[in-house]
């Protein structure tokens, strides 16, 4: 560009050394519009549509005038890391102190290989473990459901009593590390397992560390493993929330989860408006039995999709936690700065991944990755090339945890807080995210809050558009995926080898099951089932009576079939 | 899309969710692609088991069923479905499976009698052009 210098520039370096106003930057400003519109004349825009990948349109250039036309105020709308309204980060120094947790959901066959898997991330520098139950376990099915046959071990590890549960955590000491479970329908019957686990390892309460996801709302919106009707699936969420309130303090009671919403294909901003309307739907059920927001709320726990649009998703992120700051203090009074924080998981979005050169999508999950450390995430899941095609083989598995650890070390993102924070474009655009999420939880607040609005298939409805949306524009390369419908080649046959998980563990868990029927105390599991069921018949806390089932035997799935005939079975309607 | 759907005699397609799977965002885009294209839709909606998939395909009596599955279940579910199908008579329905499905399961399941498998990224289009080739057609 030096030859290009002109005594215009020069004028510009003059006219730095005192301090410009707004009104000269406007009126700079629209002189520069003017000579743009000569160098757009020769050199048209690209004939796309210059917006993210959710449809804002995004200005080319942002200036400090177009930051104060949008309102913004810097103590008011960014303020200091670790401060309200959090936009910047929830802890001070963020990964300066720590680095963010690097958690890689696995799960997959028996409990046994799961164990294996995550010893192997353990000894490879993990430091968290997130567990991925299979199908049958997340509609709270045992092994030996005719329901489950072809399911077992699939997607995630079977568990059907608290004996897999024991295998799943076998020489891994629950006092050190931190355990995120991905569960939500049964969920409460898995806690129960795991916290007797913990209990049998001589783990004190305080100690047990780790998720639950818990988020039953998402499930009726995007993930769909629903076993009861919303309102006692919600009541027993809260059951879980009220108990661990009481006992397992430092238990992240709930992941609001707005990552299975997206990948249904949710825009970011519906993602963000679902995920922080089920969050409040949460919260009104907890304060309704009597609870306090401040005992409660600051072990909510969140959990975002990183996707492919780089300033989008960084936006989303601090709109977050801007939004949830302001809901938790102005409107529920919450007095404890720690239930204003949003805390969050994230994880690399696996709906951008393309079985089509696969080898790709360690790129897409990088740039992904950055986001989401820029975003300020508290916790990360790194998805693996193959995830499109299978469960990840331990090489796949191996190359994602690395990009997570080469961002950390070598990439010098984690030696700044917030370093898009006062960026005129990014600033502006978290603001027009915070908005338009806004405006989707006040629709959703005068429907009569999530519940009602679920009820309605609201949030369904919106999804399901934007998905054929999307879709739409790939087909018509409005929207652009490399190696899908745009840079495609000729592929050979697939040489990326890929995790199979073979008949026989199904076979396996049928009989270890079998087996626990045969050789449990008949009586002592028939008595504890009966409790649970007259606990809920009372309307009271189930969680006590449950702790009770799973250490006297029952099933995962006697005890969710117990609960049926109480509450009911939800059904959806097959609309599209 | 180039051809004039009310020109075309309506296709009827059963798209179907079989087991416990709930990723759905596929099935529901696919069935209104399909509507779109002028095909009559019937979507079951989730968790159907075998036999109510047959129920359905049968009731309705579709040229085309389209099972959506993506939790690799599809080893044990689509067998029990074609044998379900067979026995009550409808041999001639066009059968496809789209979903996660790994390539070295695709001979397999067309020798079952699977037409087509459509994996991820497999376009709207292509799946409407394959079923206005190849569905039955009805009298």
């Amino acid at each position: 560009m030096g030859n290009q210098k002109s005594k215009e520039t020069s004028s510009t370096v003059t006219n730095t050394k005192r301090k410009s106003t707004t009104q000269d930057i406007r009126e700079a400003q629209a002189q520069w519009q003017a000579k743009l519109m000569e160098t757009e004349a020769k050199t048209p825009p690209r004939p796309v549509k210059f917006t993210t990948l959710s449809d804002m349109e995004v200005p080319l250039l942002s200036t400090p005038a177009d930051l104060e036309a949008e309102g913004f105020d810097y103590l008011t709308d960014a303020g200091f890391p670790g401060e309200y309204p959090y936009t910047r980060g929830v802890q001070r120094n963020m990964y300066r102190g720590k680095l963010w947790t690097m958690r890689q959901f696995a799960g997959f066959a028996s409990a046994e290989e799961t164990n294996q898997r995550f010893k192997l991330l353990l000894a490879n520098g993990q430091t968290g473990l997130s567990t991925a139950f299979d199908m049958p376990t997340l509609m709270g099915l045992d092994a030996d459901s005719p329901r489950g046959k072809g399911e077992v071990g699939k997607c995630g590890v079977a568990v059907s009593s608290i004996q897999d549960m024991e295998s799943l955590f076998q020489g891994i000491p629950l006092g050190e590390v931190t355990t995120s479970m991905t569960i939500n329908a049964p969920a409460i019957v898995i806690l129960a397992m795991y916290f007797s686990v913990a209990e049998s390892q001589g783990v004190p309460k305080e100690k047990v560390r780790g998720t639950l996801q818990n988020d039953i709302l998402k499930e009726y919106i995007a993930q769909k493993e629903w076993i009861y009707p919303v309102l006692p699936a919600v009541n027993l969420v809260t059951d879980t929330i009220e108990y661990c309130t009481k006992n397992y303090v430092n238990w992240n009671t709930i992941s609001v989860s707005g990552y299975h919403i997206r990948e249904a294909g949710a825009t970011a901003v519906q993602e963000l408006a679902f995920t922080l309307a089920d969050g409040l739907a949460y919260i009104d059920s907890c304060l309704a039995r009597g609870m306090k927001i401040d005992d409660f709320a600051p072990r909510l726990s969140f959990f975002f999709d990183v996707h492919n649009d780089f300033f989008e998703e960084i936006a989303k992120f601090r709109a977050a936690r801007r939004i949830w700051a302001r809901l938790m203090r102005e409107k529920y009074h919450a007095k404890d700065p720690k239930s204003w924080m949003l805390r969050t998981h994230a994880q690399t979005a696996g709906v951008s991944l393309t079985a089509q050169q696969p080898y790709n999508n360690i790129v897409r999950v990088t740039i992904q990755a950055m986001a989401g450390i820029l975003g300020g995430t508290n916790s990360l899941h790194t998805n693996s090339m193959d995830e499109t095609l299978a469960l990840p083989t331990d090489e796949a598995v191996m190359i994602a945890l690395r990009t997570q650890q080469i961002v950390a070390e070598e990439s010098g993102l984690a030696n700044v807080v917030d370093p898009f924070g006062g960026s005129y474009f990014m600033e502006i655009l978290t603001s027009r995210i915070e908005k338009a999420a806004l405006d989707y939880i006040s629709k959703i607040d005068a429907m009569g809050g999530m519940i009602q609005a679920i009820e309605k298939g609201y949030p369904q409805a919106e999804i399901g558009n934007s998905a054929y949306h999307f879709q739409r524009q790939i087909e018509s390369k409005e929207k652009v995926m490399v190696g899908v419908n745009k840079f495609q080649m000729k592929e050979k046959p697939r040489t990326l080898a890929t995790l199979y998980i073979d008949r026989s563990i199904e076979e396996k868990q049928v009989k270890k099951l079998a087996q626990l029927r045969k050789s449990r105390p008949a009586e002592a599991h028939q008595i504890a089932l009966r409790r649970v069921k007259e606990t809920a018949q009372a309307g009271q806390n189930l969680m006590e009576p449950i702790l009770g089932a799973v250490k006297a035997y029952a099933t995962l799935q006697e005890i969710c079939d117990t609960l049926r005939p109480v509450f009911g079975e939800y059904r959806e309607t097959g609309s599209f | 899309m180039s051809n004039d759907p009310a020109s075309l005699q309506k296709i009827r397609v059963l798209v179907a969710k079989p087991g416990l799977d709930g990723h759905d965002r596929g099935a529901k885009v696919i069935a209104r692609a399909l509507r779109d294209a002028g095909f009559e839709v019937i979507y079951t909606g989730l968790h159907q088991t075998p036999d109510m998939i047959v129920n359905a395909a049968v009731e309705e009596d579709v040229q085309v069923i389209g099972l959506s599955i993506l939790s690799g279940a599809h080893n044990a579910l689509v067998p029990e479905i074609i044998e379900g199908l067979k026995k009550e008579g409808l041999n001639d329905a066009l059968l496809i499976v789209g979903g996660i499905i790994p390539d070295e399961d695709i001979p397999h399941l067309k020798t079952q009698g699977v037409s087509m498998v459509f994996t991820p990224g497999a376009s709207l289009q292509a799946v409407v052009d394959y079923i206005r080739e190849n569905a039955p057609a009805r009298g």
